[in-house]
């Protein structure tokens, strides 16, 4: 059931509009909140106060600080590949929005195969960060992109075993077909609050979010950017509007899985026990995903400022030694529970 | 590899942090957020901060008790105070008695562009001429500007602090800052 | 140059091991990578040439002189008092450690001692400078490792101290406060109750640090078994300081080779670690932030009173003769020879600074090591630049 029916260039503009708003914003949400003033008062700080209310147009003056920076290519680059790289980056982002549900109807395509295109789309990052690191040629971004390379292919495979309980517990990888499971479901018959995953699903929840973690390349797996070792990894060459939309891209991918986690453990745009028409919700929707969201993302970030880095090896030996066996365990257990019951 | 307890030890740790930062009040009015007072930093520009009354902000020259002994001059570091006096004589000082010769300065620079405040200067002056004080805000867009000269070292007088009194078991005079 | 023999002069250079000044930029088995001189990790300008296999380092080499700013040479033209404002900049961190044995050098000369105050005084703030150095140590070691958030408590925590110390002296940093003879100046009222809540807050530091990193099993990831200097390497290099304390070493100069300061008027101990590795190292200048903090309580209790200064003249000309005098400091062992040949400044100043032996160890210690073990490493050896280039 739509809402409105409009012709079908209309609606992609709309689309198109809105996708264009939604992306700045969010990044603009989880820098302001959580890397600014939540990591302040971790370190017993303000963070920016100066910059519109309580600092919070602090970010849109950095975006125009970035701007006005000179563009600058290293003599040794490869031009081509150099400028593209966060364009790559960043379009991986945009497609991921896709597919993210705010509502019954709020939401851009809402594919058949939902999770494996956002799990898909998700990886094409690992791309532009390896072409940055290549093409700057500096050996601190190679060694960035490469680290990249490694460990985002190598945390890609528990995070999508660990979906797959999700996958198999709602019979659907339609992202919209989990939300609605998850509010219709039961609980061994008790179904006041549907069946928001987190609960029968927590260990894939947990290996979600810290592939998760180490696919957005926060700390304990920053590797990539390690600030202290590698200065800043694959963008330590990019400047300006270049390294703006790396950045955009980041807190725009870190918004991103904060929502799929959403979606697929939290129950989504559902309001628990709160049974109304689909166009309430597609009002109510975003406003319930965002809280959502956040509350992830608060853990997100969280670990992000209190833990140390681990080193490569470690990280790979975590991902295939303890992540993945865990994964395949969960998969085999959900399956099992879902032919008993 | 992780194991729970130190792992979720420095999440409290974090958020124990967060929680003073924005919650500073005891009491009921813990639930009011008041991060500004909760903060250690100080808020610059809006708010200043409090050096201690020792602290070496920047020297005060009392022109009246400098002889131009050029003691301070010479044991500067880096020689950065530029001094230049004259003779005149002056009236005795008792009725009756010799008419003095007092050395008068027609220059004490201070060249805070290359003092290392050190203190050294201070110390060494006999006559209770130089006084630290604790201001700070007087940086200047044009390096030549930071060189004082005795009128703006003068001026500095009015803010340098009474000397403190010395804690318990300690022999020492406190000085009078002459005023 | 044809490409051949360009390629066989590299296979030669690369056979010997140190050969990493040399910036090849396309070797076909291993890189060059400089850490530094402008680098996150090396808190100043270091250079680490290192040469990479993969991520592995070869070999690696320190090469440092950039921050070169001839205080040896320049205290021969200075008087004695002078020249304490420019050992001051040694070791920024810990500065009025640093004035402690050149004044004691130079009063061993003159053959005059300070009066037991200006000695107690003298080590309270020897002590808390040493935990205004270790307590930025604590926490920079997390950023090197990757935790953001210690580094800020440690720049909380230390500006507490720093406080304390600029209360006293009138620097936060350089405090000059050291006088042949004495001290400057007597602590204000007030300030022994002060300096007790600080402590205080200290240890809430320390085991904030203690939770945030010693028990963080990553941080124990990052560390433990990285590193290791056995203890013969240890004494072999001439460490000091806790990196020596860390390799199992008992040795600490406030203890063995007090030079008259209030060490042996207090009950305190010295800590040491048998492992050797950066977490030892980590581990133990923790213990000593801790115990310092307890020091200073002690040390505050027991402040004799009397004067600060001993007599000494105005115009101070020190006589010919020589004396080397080393503390404990932060960092380790730091010593100055001081020759005199009877004028108001010194004729020769030697320093002996603790990091710079303590750098000395890193070719040995990070060949076969990777890209982030460095870090690790040089964070854990915990050098000053300008202590190591003074
Ligand atoms: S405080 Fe400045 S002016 Fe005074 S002696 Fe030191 S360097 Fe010279
Ligand atoms: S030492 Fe004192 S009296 Fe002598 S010139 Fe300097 S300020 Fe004047």
């Amino acid at each position: 059931m739509s809402l409105l029916a409009l012709p079908y260039w209309q609606e992609t503009a709309i689309k198109l509009g809105l996708a264009l708003v939604v992306i700045p914003t969010a990044s603009l949400i989880l820098v302001y909140l959580f890397l600014f003033k939540m990591m302040a008062f971790m370190q017993s700080r303000l963070g920016p106060n100066d910059t519109g209310p309580y600092g919070s147009l602090q970010l849109v003056a950095e975006a125009i600080k970035f701007l006005q920076k000179e563009d600058i290519h290293p003599a040794q680059a490869d031009r081509r590949v150099f400028r593209m790289a966060p364009v790559v980056v960043l379009a991986s982002t945009f497609l991921l929005y896709v597919v993210l549900p705010a509502g019954p109807d709020a939401v851009v395509q809402n594919l058949d195969t939902g999770v494996f295109y956002a799990m898909a789309v998700s990886s094409l990052s690992v791309l532009g960060i390896l072409m940055a690191g290549w093409a700057s040629a500096n050996k601190y971004a190679l060694l960035g992109g490469l680290r990249a390379a490694g460990q985002l292919i190598a945390y890609e495979l528990p995070l999508i075993l660990a979906v797959m309980g999700v996958v198999i517990q709602a019979e659907t990888l339609n992202l919209q077909g989990i939300v609605e499971a998850q509010a219709t479901g039961e609980i061994f018959g008790f179904g006041a609050i549907g069946n928001p995953f987190i609960l029968t699903q927590f260990l894939a929840f947990l290996i979600f979010m810290i592939s998760a973690q180490a696919e957005l390349t926060q700390t304990p797996f920053d590797m990539p950017v390690a600030e202290t070792e590698l200065v800043g990894g694959f963008h330590v060459e990019y400047t300006g509007f270049r390294f703006l939309l790396f950045f955009m891209a980041e807190f725009g991918t870190a918004f991103a899985f904060s929502a799929l986690a959403a979606v697929m453990f939290l129950g989504g745009w559902w309001i628990p026990g709160f049974d109304v028409d689909d166009n309430v919700l597609n009002i109510l929707g975003p406003g319930v995903m965002l809280a959502k969201i956040l509350l992830i993302a608060f853990f997100i970030f969280w670990v992000r400022f209190t833990y140390p880095r681990l080193r490569e090896d470690q990280l790979q030996k975590f991902a295939w030694k303890v992540l993945i066996p865990l994964a395949l365990g969960n998969i085999v257990l959900t399956g099992i529970f879902k032919v008993v019951f | 590899m992780p194991q729970l307890p130190g792992l979720i030890k420095g999440l409290g740790v974090t958020a124990r942090t967060a929680g003073r930062t924005l919650f500073p009040k005891r009491g009921w009015k813990t639930i009011i957020p008041a991060p500004q007072k909760g903060a250690v930093t100080v808020q610059y520009p809006h708010e200043k901060e409090a050096p201690p009354d020792r602290a070496r902000g920047v020297i005060a020259l009392h022109e009246e008790n400098c002889t131009a002994c050029m003691l301070c001059s010479r044991s500067c570091p880096d020689w950065c105070i530029y001094i230049e006096g004259h003779k005149v004589k002056a009236p005795p000082r008792r009725a009756g008695g010799k008419p003095r010769t007092v050395n008068m300065i027609d220059r004490f620079d201070i060249d805070y562009a290359l003092c290392m405040y050190c203190g050294i200067c201070v110390d060494v002056c006999p006559f209770d001429a130089l006084f630290w004080t604790p201001e700070y805000e007087y940086s200047e867009p044009r390096i030549a500007d930071l060189l004082h000269d005795k009128d703006r070292l003068g001026e500095w007088m009015d803010t340098v602090p009474d000397f403190l009194d010395y804690e318990a078991g300690s022999e020492q005079k406190v000085r009078k800052v002459p005023r | 140059m044809t490409a051949t023999s360009d390629r066989e002069q590299m296979a030669y250079v690369s056979a010997q091991a140190a050969d990493a000044r040399i910036n090849v930029e396309l070797d076909t088995g291993d890189m060059t990578l400089n850490i530094g001189p402008q680098h996150p990790a090396t808190h100043g300008t270091l250079r680490i040439a290192a040469r990479l296999d993969g991520e592995q380092v070869i070999a690696a080499e320190p090469i440092m002189g950039y921050m070169h700013r001839g205080y040896e040479k320049l205290c021969e033209v200075r008087t004695y008092p002078q020249c304490t404002t420019l050992i001051n900049r040694i070791d920024w961190l810990g500065s009025f450690a640093n004035e402690v044995p050149f004044i004691l050098a130079a009063e061993r000369l003159m053959g005059v001692e300070a009066p037991p105050r200006a000695q107690w005084i003298r080590t309270i703030l020897f002590e808390l400078s040493r935990i205004a150095n270790l307590s930025l140590f604590l926490g920079d070691m997390g950023v090197q490792v990757g935790a953001l958030t210690p580094v800020f408590f440690a720049f909380r925590d230390r500006e507490r101290v720093l406080n304390q110390i600029e209360e006293v002296t009138g620097g936060r940093f350089h405090p000059n406060f050291d006088r042949i003879g004495g001290l400057k100046d007597d602590i204000p009222k007030g300030w022994v109750d002060e300096t007790r809540s600080v402590m205080v807050k200290m240890r809430t530091f320390c085991d904030e640090m203690e939770d945030l990193l010693v028990g963080n099993e990553i941080f124990q990831a990052r560390c433990r078994g990285v590193g290791v200097i056995p203890a013969d390497m240890a004494l072999g290099y001439g460490l000091s300081g806790a990196n020596l304390r860390a390799s199992g070493i008992d040795w600490d100069l406030r203890r063995d080779a007090n030079p008259g300061l209030a060490w042996d008027q207090i009950d305190w101990r010295v800590w040491t670690h048998p492992d050797g590795d950066s977490f030892a190292r980590y581990w133990v200048r923790l213990q000593e932030t801790r115990e310092a903090t307890r020091m200073v309580d002690q040390l505050l209790d027991g402040i004799p009173s009397g004067p600060i200064m001993a007599k000494v003249p105005r115009i101070i000309k020190v006589p010919a003769g020589e004396a080397y005098i080393s503390t404990e400091n932060p960092l380790g062992e730091m010593g100055y020879y001081v020759v005199s040949k009877g004028d108001l400044g010194p004729f020769r100043v030697k320093i002996r600074t603790p990091s710079f032996n303590n750098i000395s160890v890193v070719p040995w210690v990070m060949k076969g090591v990777y890209v982030p073990d460095v870090i690790t490493i040089l964070g854990s050896l915990y050098f000053i630049l300008g202590d190591i280039d003074r």
